[in-house]
């Protein structure tokens, strides 16, 4: 089926979300959608979607004008989205997650089962899934519930299928299977518009490259088309995606946690034994599928959440029995993973922000009185050091950007006297810029001498950053390599397969990615 | 410094292949033995032997009467030697409590046989030392009649929580709904001297009720449990009000008392002991039987019940294949304020009685503490509200009967009982994920 898009703009208030787009997708291609976060993109395809209602212009489906009230009549036209963030329900079973909506009953509205298994299985079986239909979606693996969306798409016979972010919760692995099925698709003669950030994929993936900057079309570009060149046009500017640094040079041990267990409240063990051990003037990036006990870790050593068993040392003390405030002030800093609920107060001010941790410490207060010109000095100082873009720092900091609030709690962090330093998902939902600027302060940070601890998902942000890298599936450390080891590696150790196996795996297959990699260097 | 694998770790990650099944016994061994209900096994078992057993007169005798006129077999009075009866009992219970303490400390899970079996033979001592050489019978039919009497509001009050609950609307209001169809039925049915006109009308006050707290809660996205609180003062003050000006003025008229007929079902209300308590009912009682068998199949089996879920669940999930949030809300809640005001119609035309200002005396939250009770399940809420009604009803009959325990304590047992279940003693609840959150797109 074809897509056309002419003229589309949404607007949530006065700020434009897409202004006067155009595309176009032909049929059996795979069509990416190129952008920075914040670009537009998600909004766009929502708008096709019939999440919301475009402010003006016009979606044709076949060269027919289409206009949808909400999702239900897109799928109906034909339309199928897999979104970043899954829309599956934890305690449903397969068969009741991919029926959802369009049930077969028999008499009185009674489901009929059998028949909704039998067509889960049929689509399986048709493109070589491998998903049990009884299954609770909340025992599936990333990979494995993406493909339930996809199965739920085609159970609905959508021929233009949209897949928002697909490769951002998956290993390089489960990325080439997804590849692998979207050129099946393609071959069946299914349209795909796939959203990405990531400039790798794009040119492996994409018949054509349509990119999105700030809400606007700014270009078409061709799969051939280099990396550089494709950042460019993404960003606006030359951008540098590696950040220079230069090799580590690590000290004595500076940080370790030994043994550390976790439990979640639900009783089950989300941290065995982890042990780790960071050096002064040393990255070590803790990679990983989203919640494979990631944000457990930074939790459990920052104070957040209590371990059962296990020790967590900074210079030679051990931390395990200290409330957070006291780990805080025998020098951790810590950037929590989710900004805005936990790294800042949106009603703040930018500096009360600033101060959030040390308010009642020298020089911000003394006794019980706070002294507010000093915190406001202070705060002026280092938000021009961070070379943060705002008002005043009187404003909230809900008005800032997202990459200007990180900049902020950074700022805040860094400040202090630390001894070590912890980030969990730094660049998570940044732009380009931002990105480049936050990554560029942890290394200088390192380069002072600080052990920094940066958990991430984001292997081009481990690889970028990382001097050593320590890869984690369910709770457990699968093992610790060296900075510079080979995606498809790194992978299969995100899927649980040892270090040394990993190793022999990768080295027997390429991933699609890898090769194209290869080809690239070549 | 680089490649720093130790092999332990190495060794542990081989367990751990691409799809491998959770790490059930690492979390076995890490977590803490649970002994909260060992203990309290144990406990209970030694008040049973200490007190129960101990204080029971020696060669006294508890009489158990089983019979009402109308069963096919007039089953004997039951002689109970007291002090025996309960020595028994209570070593019986020691050993389930010894059981329990082994198995807890081997990590070794049992069944709900356990606390079932437990309980049951504690209220028997307990009966066995109430009723010791006093001469008087404990009727055991009046007490289990008395048992489904006292849960039918709580099993309606229940099923309209879990009904609004599963679609993602928290409703306090149950108390309210329960007061509304009370009220209406004595009207109605007063007003055109019929029970069944009274029945009828019942759930449209429930469902009145119920559609200003959705209406509030998805149109304004309004606190649920605030909307819940203040619906059902005004549902207290509405009634008390009309009662005291319109209903007290001409009682002939609006609040006569009409009584449901007891319909019972040849051959099955004549079984001894269950048919009198389960088949020679009105027809308001089989109708909540028919009413928590459909929702145990439909709320799992249906088409309804899937989407409803689903809203409840994740509702931008349902959204984007289709389903109408806001709608779907509306239907149900709707609907669930039906259900209560039916079973509000229990208070008054149910037993015959006219209508009293707050006689639904806090049943709805006792009944929404049987919904959470039993995890939002029609089957587990039925069970919670009879165990809630069968320790009212021993209360009762023990009261009239006269025992050395002052009833108050026993009429207590219930609120105690919500207030542990409400606490999550009886285990990680998990109620609807979306549940009291307002869907705004």
């Amino acid at each position: 089926m074809k897509l056309q898009l002419k003229g589309v703009t949404k607007r949530f208030g006065t700020f434009t979300a897409n202004d006067r787009i155009d595309l176009t997708v032909q049929p059996g291609e795979i069509h990416a959608l190129l952008g920075e976060n914040g670009a537009g993109k998600s909004t766009l395809m929502n708008t096709i979607y019939g999440l919301y209602s475009p402010e003006e212009g016009e979606i044709l489906l076949d060269d027919k004008l289409v206009t949808f009230n909400g999702p239900g009549d897109a799928v109906e036209a034909g339309i199928g989205m897999v979104h970043q963030h899954f829309m599956l329900i934890p305690v449903f079973s397969v068969t009741e997650s991919v029926m959802l909506g369009y049930e077969p009953t028999r008499k009185a509205g009674i489901i009929d089962f059998a028949e909704a298994r039998r067509r889960v299985q049929e689509i399986s079986a048709r493109f070589g899934f491998d998903v049990d239909p009884d299954a609770m979606i909340e025992d599936l693996p990333v990979g494995a519930q993406q493909r339930v969306e996809i199965i739920k798409a085609l159970s609905r016979d959508a021929k233009v299928l949209i897949l928002d972010e697909p490769t951002a919760v998956l290993t390089p692995q489960e990325t080439d299977e997804l590849i692998t099925i979207m050129r099946q698709l393609r071959e069946s003669g299914t349209s795909i518009v796939f959203i990405t950030h990531k400039l790798r994929e794009v040119r492996a993936i994409a018949d054509k490259i349509t990119v999105i900057r700030r809400g606007k079309i700014v270009g078409q570009a061709l799969p051939e088309s280099t990396e550089t060149e494709l950042a460019s046009l993404m960003v606006g500017r030359e951008v540098n995606l590696t950040t220079q640094k230069e090799p580590a040079e690590p000290g004595d041990i500076g940080f370790s946690v030994k043994d550390l267990t976790v439990l979640s409240g639900a009783g089950k063990v989300v941290l065995d034994n982890v042990n780790l051990d960071i050096a002064r003037g040393e990255i070590l990036c803790v990679a990983g599928v989203d919640g494979n006990g990631q944000t457990e870790l930074a939790e459990a050593i920052v104070g957040l959440r209590s371990a059962v068993a296990g020790t967590i040392t900074l210079d030679g003390t051990n931390l395990r029995r200290m409330n957070v405030k006291e780990r805080l002030n025998s020098g951790i800093g810590f950037v929590p993973e989710d900004r805005s609920t936990d790294g800042v107060i949106p009603g703040f001010t930018v500096t009360e922000n600033f101060v959030l941790d040390q308010y009642d410490q020298q020089p911000y207060s003394n006794g019980v009185a706070m002294k507010p010109s000093v915190m406001r000095e202070a705060a002026v100082q280092q938000i021009s050091r961070f070379d943060v873009r705002l008002g005043t720092v009187d404003d909230p900091i809900s008005t800032l950007s997202g990459g200007n609030q990180q900049k902020v709690v950074l700022a805040r962090e860094m400040s202090r006297d630390i001894r070590f330093f912890l980030a969990s998902q730094p660049t998570r939902g940044l732009d380009v810029g931002s990105i480049e600027f936050v990554h560029r302060t942890i290394i200088e940070e390192r380069d002072k001498g600080t052990p920094c601890l940066i958990v991430s998902t984001e292997l081009d942000e481990v690889s970028n950053l990382a001097d050593r890298i320590a890869v984690m599936y369910r709770g457990v450390v699968v093992g610790v390599v060296p900075g510079d080891t080979d995606r498809d590696v790194l992978g299969l150790m995100m899927a649980g397969v040892p270090v040394e196996e990993a190793y022999a795996q990768a080295k027997d297959h390429h991933t699609i990615l890898g090769e194209a990699d290869e080809e690239a260097q070549t | 410094m680089s490649d720093q694998h130790t092999p332990e770790q190495v060794t542990d990650a081989e367990t751990t292949a691409v799809h491998a099944e959770p790490r059930q016994e690492a979390e076995a061994r890490l977590q803490p033995i649970k002994w909260k209900f060992p203990i309290t096994y144990a406990l209970l078992a030694l008040l049973s032997l200490s007190a129960f057993t101990f204080l029971s007169p020696t060669g006294a005798v508890t009489q158990f009467r089983l019979a009402t006129g109308s069963d096919f077999v007039a089953l004997p009075a039951v002689n109970v030697p007291s002090f025996a009866g309960a020595l028994v009992l209570s070593l019986l219970q020691l050993a389930m409590a010894a059981l329990a303490i082994y198995c807890a400390a081997r990590r070794i899970k049992l069944g709900v046989w356990l606390p079932m079996l437990f309980g049951l033979f504690f209220v028997l001592a307990f009966l066995i030392y109430a009723g010791a050489g006093r001469g008087a019978f404990i009727p055991v039919v009046t007490l289990l009649a008395g048992a489904l009497m006292l849960s039918v509001p709580l099993i309606f009050g229940a099923m309209c929580g879990l009904v609004g609950e599963r679609s993602g609307i928290i409703n306090i209001a149950i108390e309210g709904q329960l007061l509304a169809g009370a009220f209406l039925a004595a009207v109605a049915a007063s007003f055109f001297t019929s029970a069944y006109v009274g029945l009828l009308a019942a759930p449209f006050a429930g469902a009145a009720v119920g559609g200003l707290l959705v209406w509030f809660a998805v149109k304004y996205h309004v606190n649920q449990i605030i909307v819940g609180v203040v619906l059902n003062v005004l549902v207290i003050g509405l009634t008390s009000f009309l009662y005291s000006t319109v209903l007290t003025q001409n009682s002939e008229l609006w609040n006569a008392r009409q009584q449901l007929p007891r319909l019972p079902i040849p051959g099955l209300s004549q079984i001894p002991i269950i048919g009198p308590v389960l088949f020679n009912q009105t027809i308001l009682v089989y109708l909540m039987y028919v009413i928590v068998f459909a929702l145990h199949i439909l709320v799992f089996k249906s088409r309804w019940g899937l989407r409803m879920r689903a809203v409840g669940e994740h509702p931008k999930a349902a959204d984007t294949v289709g389903i109408n949030v806001p709608r779907t809300r509306i239907f149900n809640t709707v609907l669930a304020g039906g259900i209560a005001g039916l079973g509000g119609a229990y208070f008054t035309v149910g037993q015959g009685l006219a209508f009293g200002q707050e006689m639904s005396a806090g049943q709805g939250f006792i009944a929404l503490a049987a919904m959470i009770l039993g995890r939002w399940n029609p089957k587990g809420a039925l069970l919670a509200a009879l165990l809630f009604g069968f320790s009212t009803s021993v209360g009762q009959v023990l009261s009239t009967i006269g025992t050395p325990v002052p009833s108050e304590m026993l009429l207590m047992l219930p609120y105690v009982i919500t207030i542990f279940a409400v606490a999550g003693f009886v285990g990680r609840v998990r109620p609807p994920a979306a549940e009291g959150v307002p869907y705004i797109k």
